[in-house]
């Protein structure tokens, strides 16, 4: 196990050395950074003592070795908006990104599993026919549409919800949380009951049968676990796509997480922000892809194996 | 071949009908035979003639398109059929239990074997883990899986073919079922682990006094290890009886086609015989004998009449039968 972890860490650092470069070059390349943070009427005087301020002006290469430095020391400069530490902002921003993300992705899971398996149980019966007619519609379901949707009933006209904030008891929480879940919910519900027909139909449930174990037994102690794995691979996926993809919905909703920072920081041109927002999204990427090859390997022995070099 | 042990499973009159999109198909039709306790009963047929399908109802594992449309399946008496499932699974395993044909897929590949050897005495004694552990260990050791201690916590496809047979073989017994079925439980295997398989299930059937019914293809298999025979056509018994009168004189011709092809019992020099054509397809099964289109000797009779099933030799005291209209011609051919 530990040569297993310690493989798939190194595996996964140099992608994550791109994406540490890749940010040095959308800041710095992308154009005269005088132009993108000074308003159009800057003086050139202003300009000049804006690149030595921040050290544009010197060579590119001299300007890369300091950012890595500050990459290691996550220290990304000050915010233009605010003057506190960007990479404090991004992480106090994160936590909220987070929990609506993952309150979202373990309701969709359990969710997904519970119909998915019913489903699957009887295949093309009118309880599967059911289920699927419904995810499908749920997965492609554009999640800004629903949002606006639901804000719209069960916020302005039926007034039972907030429209926006985080200020309040769990009702908050509602529509957020049904806005992101509605689409990976569809699509996993899918994936488990696609998984789940072929798992049940393998040999090894029968042989179970055939020592007596009840139906759930069979149901979750046998087949679900060998159903896991392409779940679990499109659960993270769609979870990396909920980090990234919680720019539109916490817009919508005000919800003071990573991607409306990162909205904000756009339109403010604060650049600082911006970098240690997406350095901060991209580590969280990488672990979560080494998390759920650790999940793989636990779930099934077979993936543990490593190949002798 | 004592008749002084009990009947472990009576089967009568046994029908499975399939839902195919070409309508439904008697894979089964009207089975019947028993076995008793420590005698193996050997159910042999090419592939497709229902014999796989027969052991699935049996032991109530039948695919969701395919259901018992009449019949009695009794298991020491009790008619397995008329239980609710509840009832029925609580005679799978120690009552009557099945070994697969394919042990890598038979196997659940992410548990270890020890959990999956444990599980019978789980379920159905309600044994702790540490208890239900120490059993499968003793089962392992039994099967003779060499260094059982350490390989439980291993996972099937750290084993061999064989070694993987063993442990299905290990799980099916693990709670000393009446009767034991065996669905071809070699047929994956080379051929010296073949005998030691059997040799095994031999062993077993002995210990344990079960009644065994082995379901093979493999005319060599039933030669040495059965005592009945049933030959099945087109999901039905064509003839049955002991392996030795049915061997020694086939009184259906499809049983003596099979025997005239194989090898062990052709001299040499001699041409190898088979049988020409193939079964019928299950949705059209023609009116009268099963076997009419392949029969080398058949007659108008066979065309429009069902033979029965009927004892060849009512004065010898023997169960041996055949259903064939012509099956006196047979003797002593």
């Amino acid at each position: 196990m530990p040569t297993f972890v310690r493989r798939r860490i190194v595996s996964s650092a140099i992608p994550l050395v791109v994406v540490v470069l890749g940010v040095f070059c959308l800041a710095r390349l992308t154009g005269d950074p005088a132009k993108l943070y000074l308003p159009l009427s800057a003086t050139p005087e202003m300009r000049t003592e804006f690149l030595a301020r921040n050290g544009f002006d010197r060579p590119v290469l001299s300007q890369l070795l300091d950012y890595l430095g500050n990459v290691f020391t996550f220290d990304f400069g000050e915010s233009l908006r605010t003057g506190q530490s960007a990479a404090g902002m991004a992480l106090r921003a994160f936590p909220a990104t987070l929990q609506l993300a993952g309150t979202t992705m373990l309701l969709a899971i359990v969710g997904a599993i519970v119909i998915g398996s019913w489903a699957a149980y009887r295949p093309n019966s009118v309880a599967d026919r059911i289920a699927s007619l419904l995810s499908m519609t749920a997965g492609s379901m554009p999640d800004f549409w629903f949002a606006i949707m639901g804000v719209l009933i069960f916020a302005v006209t039926l007034g039972w919800l907030p429209t926006s904030g985080v200020v309040g008891g769990p009702e908050v929480w509602v529509l957020p949380v049904i806005t992101l879940l509605i689409r990976p919910f569809g699509v996993l519900v899918q994936v488990v009951r696609g998984s789940m027909v072929t798992a049940l139909s393998a040999p090894y449930v029968k042989v179970a049968r055939s020592k007596g174990a009840s139906e759930p037994r069979v149901v979750f102690g046998h087949a679900l676990r060998n159903a896991a794995p392409p779940v679990l691979t499109v659960a993270g996926d769609l979870t990396v796509g909920l980090v990234n993809g919680a720019v539109v919905v916490e817009t919508i909703f005000g919800w003071p997480g990573i991607g409306k920072l990162m909205i904000d920081s756009i339109l403010q041109r604060d650049f600082a922000v911006l970098q240690a927002a997406v350095l901060v999204t991209a580590v969280t990427i990488f672990a979560l892809n080494i998390l759920i090859d650790l999940c793989h390997a636990l779930l099934d022995a077979r993936v543990r194996q490593v190949v002798p070099a | 071949m004592s008749s002084t042990s009990t009947v472990a499973l009576d089967v009568e009159g046994l029908s499975v009908d399939i839902r195919t999109p070409a309508g439904t198909a008697r894979a089964v039709d009207g089975v019947g035979f028993s076995v008793r306790s420590g005698q193996t009963l050997a159910l042999l047929g090419e592939s497709g003639c229902g014999k796989s399908m027969t052991a699935q109802a049996i032991v109530g594992l039948l695919d969701p398109v395919a259901h018992v449309s009449d019949g009695a399946v009794r298991l020491d008496g009790t008619d397995l059929l008329t239980l609710d499932r509840a009832a029925r699974r609580r005679l799978a395993g120690p009552g009557i239990s099945i070994v697969f044909q394919d042990a890598l897929t038979a196997l659940n590949p992410v548990q270890t074997v020890g959990a999956q050897l444990a599980e019978p005495f789980r379920i159905h004694r309600g044994l702790s883990r540490r208890a239900a552990r120490k059993r499968a260990m003793e089962l392992m050791e039994r099967v003779g899986i060499p260094d059982a201690g350490a390989r439980m916590s291993a996972y099937p496809h750290q084993f061999s073919g064989g070694m993987r047979q063993r442990l299905l073989i290990a799980m099916a017994v693990a709670l000393d079922p009446s009767v034991l079925l065996a669905d071809e439980p070699t047929t994956a295997l080379d051929v010296t682990i073949q005998s030691q398989i059997m040799e095994l299930l031999r062993e077993l059937r002995a210990e344990r006094d079960m009644a065994v019914v082995l379901i093979t293809h493999d005319l060599a298999v039933v030669a040495e290890q059965a005592d009945h025979v049933v030959v099945m056509y087109a999901g039905r018994v064509v003839e049955a009886g002991p392996v030795k009168e049915v061997f020694a004189e086939p009184r259906h011709p499809y049983t003596k086609g099979l025997l005239e092809s194989m090898p062990e019992r052709v001299g040499r020099g001699t041409g190898l015989q088979s049988i020409k054509g193939s079964p019928p397809d299950l949705h059209s099964i023609p009116g009268g004998c099963v076997y009419q289109d392949r029969c080398p000797m058949v007659r108008d009779r066979c065309r429009t009449e069902r033979p029965r099933l009927t004892v060849v030799d009512a004065e010898a005291g023997s169960d041996h039968s055949a259903a064939c209209h012509f099956s006196e011609e047979l003797a002593h051919a």
